[in-house]
């Protein structure tokens, strides 16, 4: 367990240095121990896939209020709690969440795969037409962007672009949600 | 969508992050609003009469040492409650010790003053109007703050929110101190701080709703 909060340290560091590989390894690595949070404390998978992904993307779209100076496992838990809680309160029950150390977290795993549909699959058919091609071509079926840019009238740069957008504005409308 | 989707498109964007840059966010909005707020107190309310003579000026200056070491008090508090993980203990501890200082201020000013002046120290002339006047300059710093302080990720939204109020109305006070021509310490401790404490009150109603992410 000791070994994981130094790889995930390590992680964040490479991560926020601007090494997208060891972001993609460090959100990998969180998916399942959050995964396993949840689903302790839901009854319903569903619920704890959403708010597995809710999470990955508050860790992203938070990762500014991440203190380098501190530790990084502290700061995963306290959004992974703070996403449970605010679950509850959004279906307006009232239950308390113990403040637990946040080596709770990295304690469980769940090897149960999260190919559960979620919110996501209609955040994504909002997005246009195009933009959604694209990511999918790129993200889903493992082209290159490349590869996938032409079919879908982008160039290369365009396209770079695009799925930068369309990353954004997927967060946005997480958090839109939200309110 | 798929979890490992979802990380895919995420890892499009790494860092880099400046954690640095949100505190650089926070200050130049609450420091706009902070100016807005003097330019009111100056040209809505009147600037105090005695500014530009220097026992007036030291008054203010000596005023604006506190209310403005409350709002630092407040931005180290909201910044310590907006980063999920940091303690804010020093902080909150930092804000104890300025309010015992304040108190014991107060009951040194007293002891050296005859019971007679007393009245005269804590109430001077606008006891009733100084909490007030705080709080309506505290709207013009508070939104600011919150504004800025929505890119944090606070845990306990109404705690930031009050951290925002806190910074706010330190500022807002100070603003105030340049129409303010009290000089007792007692009535700057008392009436300033009860404004102070509304906005802080504001900040935490508004927190409670804006600052949930």
């Amino acid at each position: 367990m000791e070994d994981f909060d130094l790889q995930i340290q390590a992680l964040i560091a490479l991560s926020l240095a601007g090494d997208g590989a060891a972001y993609g390894r460090l959100l990998t690595l969180l998916a399942p121990r959050l995964r396993a949070y949840f689903s302790r404390r839901l009854s319903d998978g569903a619920d704890a896939e959403d708010l597995v992904q809710e999470t990955l993307i508050a860790i992203h779209t938070k990762r500014a209020t991440y203190d380098p100076t501190l530790a990084f496992a502290p700061w995963v838990y306290g959004i992974a709690r703070y996403k449970l809680i605010d679950h509850y309160r959004r279906r307006g029950v009232r239950r308390h969440v113990p403040l637990e150390e946040a080596g709770v977290l990295f304690a469980e795993t769940d090897t149960e795969a999260g190919a559960v549909r979620s919110d996501l699959d209609r955040l994504l058919s909002q997005l246009p037409a195009r933009q959604r091609g694209l990511l999918e071509d790129v993200r889903l079926r493992g082209l290159t962007i490349a590869e996938a840019a032409p079919r879908h009238g982008y160039t290369e740069g365009a396209a770079k672009v695009a799925l930068h957008r369309t990353m954004k504005s997927l967060s946005a409308s997480v958090a839109a949600d939200e309110d | 969508m798929k979890t490992d989707d979802l990380i895919a498109v995420l890892a499009l964007e790494p860092g880099p992050t400046n954690p640095a840059r949100l505190n650089s966010r926070i200050g130049l909005w609450s420091g706009s609003g902070a100016l807005v707020a003097a330019v009111v107190a100056v040209v809505a309310m009147g600037a105090r009469p005695d500014l530009t003579q220097w026992t007036g000026l030291t008054s203010f200056l000596g005023k604006a040492a506190y209310t403005l070491s409350l709002a630092v008090a407040g931005f180290w508090l909201l910044d310590r409650l907006g980063r999920p993980g940091a303690s804010p203990w020093r902080a909150v501890s930092a804000l104890l010790l300025l309010l015992i200082g304040g108190g014991v201020a107060v009951g040194l000013e007293l002891a050296q003053s005859p019971a007679d002046a007393w009245t005269a120290l804590v109430m001077g002339r606008s006891a009733m109007t100084c909490p007030l006047a705080i709080l309506a300059l505290g709207a013009l710093t508070l939104p600011p703050a919150l504004v800025a302080a929505r890119r944090l990720a606070p845990l306990r939204p109404s705690a930031a929110g009050a951290a925002a109020g806190l910074l706010a109305g330190g500022l807002s006070a100070t603003a105030y101190g340049l129409h303010c021509a009290e000089t007792a310490v007692s009535f700057l401790v008392i009436w300033y701080g009860l404004g102070v404490l509304a906005t802080t009150v504001l900040g935490a109603v508004a927190g409670a709703r804006v600052l949930r992410w």
